[in-house]
């Protein structure tokens, strides 16, 4: 019996969360405001949201076919990152546009880079951005049957405030998940419950966001001001599942802080001074591209040398 | 200013619930004994018995070739019936005695020492050193060396490490409810060799009648204090348990006395109290075998030499073929393929799995999720020590402190990727360690 034993290396055990459990539990929390976006926005938003998924599920799949890699697609991971570029489209988008990002996003930022855990960007947000410079005018329309008009945003931008409590309950225009506050608030609890994401990204980048746009937003501290910007963009779910991807934030602690105020800066310099309303997503890639200099910047002092306290 | 915990770690299922409520059970070994030479850190032991000789039990068969070495006793009498390599836990072969048992357990007389107040610090620390105690928690370290530091002045505590952090492991928890005296007396003899320290017994708070027995048995000791430590791996270690207790950090490059402390485990604690009021060598160890593969998981007293097989014989067998054996806890234990090894003095338990994780989970790719950052006790960033490892980087992974990693295999444990993070770090660190010793 002695050859049937397993030799191997400790620690002989491990925990049960996988990539694949991870995955699947960020799916899950996003489901909340997928759910809203269908409901506010209608059945084609639910047709945008299957076709990005599937055109990135099959874009992983057939590109590892091709390459004779490993297939990944059972580790959800293109789902999410199907389900979250979908939630960021305009609900009237043609649904091509789905399938156009989808690609982008698996082909060009995640699988040319190495596949899952070797993007330097997130890829939802990769294609999103070259989707809105490739056809600004489609991804810029937020006319829909239920909503006409100026974004909550874009109404901020021209010096109306619009109706917080529209803006929390989500029945305003915007991209497809990004509209209920609720909704994304309720799948981030799920995620921080089961431990899979923390606050430290969210909640620096969130409170330096609002100091920003205290200090140069131009109304001061006005609640109804600060509110508008919270729950009338891609902040929320920006801040709660785009800036926490774990490939493209920094691993260290004190890098995520870091990355959550530069995020939070840099989004509020956006929408205050920039030309477009909206900020989030230039904020968050940009500062995709400074992960590695802030992890090594804040590597954590060694045990005994110095870092105890930590 | 004392913490009663680390910073990291993690919580991995206890399984302690299988043995802990059973006695410790004495166990006769029933086929040869093998003695390996090298059952410590240091120079293998050089034997002083020759084939054909009849020995009795508590005969010292192999001498400490060297300062940092130590002896080696005959557990039962019997003939040497040979002296050649044998097969160890690790895998290795290792020269050994091999001693056949006459079953008449007859004992040399054992030297009568003067109570220990009225032994002087050399004699106590001669009395360890030639008892061949050596730490049995795992390290293997000899015991005189630790008690013996360069200012014995400046050592503020002995941290009696009573963790037992590893999952599964019941047996300092069975000592410490069955003879707590012993580890309490061990404790004052040692407290006897420096004239500043005080006692500390550090016990995790999953063991809460222990604790309350212990905090009983001292409370007219002002020098010994019981501390309950939180329940997580790896609060045993040396360096989180001096850092809980005291709140002094040491790295790779410092001793526990630098910090002033001196740590000793359970067993060898007791090892120390049998030597020096019974005069008695180590001879005995206890040994948890449990598992989901055993039968009738058990806490022995073991005659060291005693064969792995027997043991689990006298836990009723298997019964389930079991898919993975650990000689020690799941976490740092060594996993073993042939079962008809000899226990050492450094055997904690036997672990038996009907399961076994680490081939059922296919490693894949890094999310670089965090996880390793954030369990690692040393505040390391494992997964880029391990692409560090894997290009065989050496600058890159001493800049990172890789050689302050404890090998504790939080990092493997919680990776969600399953990637073998502790296996890569830990060869590289014996490629660097290698290197440095040149």
């Amino acid at each position: 019996m002695s050859d049937m034993l397993h030799v191997s290396s400790n620690p002989h055990v491990r925990s049960k969360v996988t990539t694949s459990s991870i995955m699947l539990a960020v799916v899950l929390a996003l489901l909340p405001a997928a759910g809203f976006g269908i409901y506010n926005f209608g059945m084609h938003a639910l047709l945008l949201i299957c076709v990005t998924v599937a055109s990135c599920v099959a874009t992983e799949f057939v590109y590892e076919k091709l390459m004779k890699k490993t297939v990944t697609i059972g580790d959800f991971s293109a789902i999410v990152t199907g389900l979250l570029l979908s939630l960021n489209l305009p609900p009237m988008a043609p649904w091509w546009i789905g399938v156009v990002g989808g690609i982008f996003a698996i082909l060009v930022v995640k699988m040319l880079f190495g596949g899952i855990g070797q993007n330097f960007m997130n890829p939802a947000l990769g294609a999103r951005c070259f989707l809105l410079i490739s056809f600004t005018s489609i991804m810029t329309n937020f006319d829909c049957d239920a909503y006409t008009g100026a974004t909550p945003l874009a109404q901020l931008k021209s010096g109306i405030t619009p109706d917080v409590f529209s803006m929390v309950i989500g029945r305003t225009g915007g991209t497809i998940g990004e509209t209920s506050m609720i909704a994304i608030v309720a799948g981030a609890c799920i995620l921080i419950l089961l431990g899979i994401i923390d606050l430290k990204i969210p909640g620096s980048y969130i409170v330096s966001f609002v100091v920003f746009i205290c200090l140069f937003g131009g109304h001061g501290p006005d609640p109804a001001y600060i509110s508008a910007h919270l729950a009338g963009g891609g902040l929320m779910l920006g801040a709660f599942f785009m800036a926490t991807d774990y490939v493209t934030r920094p691993i260290t602690k004190k890098g995520q802080y870091l990355y959550g105020i530069f995020l939070g800066i840099l989004t509020g310099i956006f929408r205050v001074f920039g030309a477009s309303s909206e900020g989030v997503s230039y904020a968050i890639i940009i500062g995709n591209l400074l992960v590695p200099l802030m992890e090594k910047v804040t590597l954590p002092k060694a045990f005994g040398k110095g870092g105890e306290a930590v | 200013m004392a913490k009663s915990t680390f910073v990291g770690g993690i919580h991995p299922f206890e399984g302690k619930e299988l043995s802990k409520d059973k006695p410790i059970k004495a166990v006769l070994p029933k086929g040869d004994l093998v003695y390996p030479l090298s059952q410590h850190i240091g120079a293998p032991a050089s034997p002083i018995v020759k084939k054909g000789d009849h020995v009795l039990q508590g005969q010292k068969i192999a001498e400490a070739a060297g300062f940092v070495s130590a002896p080696v006793y005959a557990t039962v009498s019997g003939t040497v019936k040979a002296i050649e390599p044998h097969r160890v836990v690790t895998g290795n072969e290792v020269m050994s005695i091999v001693i056949e048992n006459d079953g008449l357990y007859e004992e040399v007389e054992y030297p009568v020492h003067k109570p220990y107040g009225e032994l002087s610090k050399e004699e106590i620390i001669g009395i360890v050193r030639e008892a061949g105690i050596v730490g049995m928690g795992g390290a293997g370290f000899p015991t005189f060396i630790k008690l013996s530091p360069k200012e014995p002045d400046k050592i503020d505590y002995i941290i009696a490490n009573c963790a037992e952090c590893e999952p599964y492991l019941t047996s300092d928890y069975r000592r410490m409810i069955e003879e707590p005296e012993k580890l309490i007396g061990g404790l004052k003899i040692m407290l006897r060799l420096f004239d500043h320290a005080k006692g500390i017994l550090a016990v995790e708070e999953n063991k809460p009648d222990a604790i309350a027995l212990l905090k009983k048995l001292t409370k007219d000791e002002p020098d010994i204090m019981v501390t309950p430590l939180k329940t997580k791996y790896p609060q045993g270690s040396e360096r989180s348990i001096i850092y809980a207790t005291t709140g002094r950090a040491i790295n790779s490059s410092m001793l526990p006395a630098d910090a002033g402390c001196i740590v000793d485990n359970v067993d060898t604690i007791v090892a120390v109290y049998h030597a020096v009021t019974d005069g008695k060598p180590l001879m005995y160890r206890i040994v948890t075998v449990t598992g989901d593969a055993v039968r009738d998981p058990r806490n022995f007293i073991v005659r060291i030499g005693t064969m792995y097989d027997e043991l689990i014989e006298e836990a009723g067998g298997f019964v389930q073929e079991p898919a993975k054996v650990v000689s020690g806890g799941p976490m740092m234990g060594f996993g073993m393929f042939d079962l008809h090894v000899p226990t050492t003095k450094t055997a904690s338990a036997l672990l038996c799995l009907t399961k076994d994780d680490v081939s059922e989970m296919e490693p894949t790719a890094c999310i670089k999720c965090g996880r390793c950052v954030e369990v690692c006790p040393q505040r390391l960033v494992p997964n880029k020590l391990m692409v560090a490892s894997i290009h065989d980087d050496a600058e890159t992974f001493l800049r990172l402190n890789g050689l302050e990693c404890v090998e504790c295999g939080c990092c493997s444990y919680t990776c969600p990727a399953k990637r073998p993070l502790t296996q890569t770090i830990k060869s590289m660190r014996k490629i660097e360690l290698a290197k440095k010793k040149k």
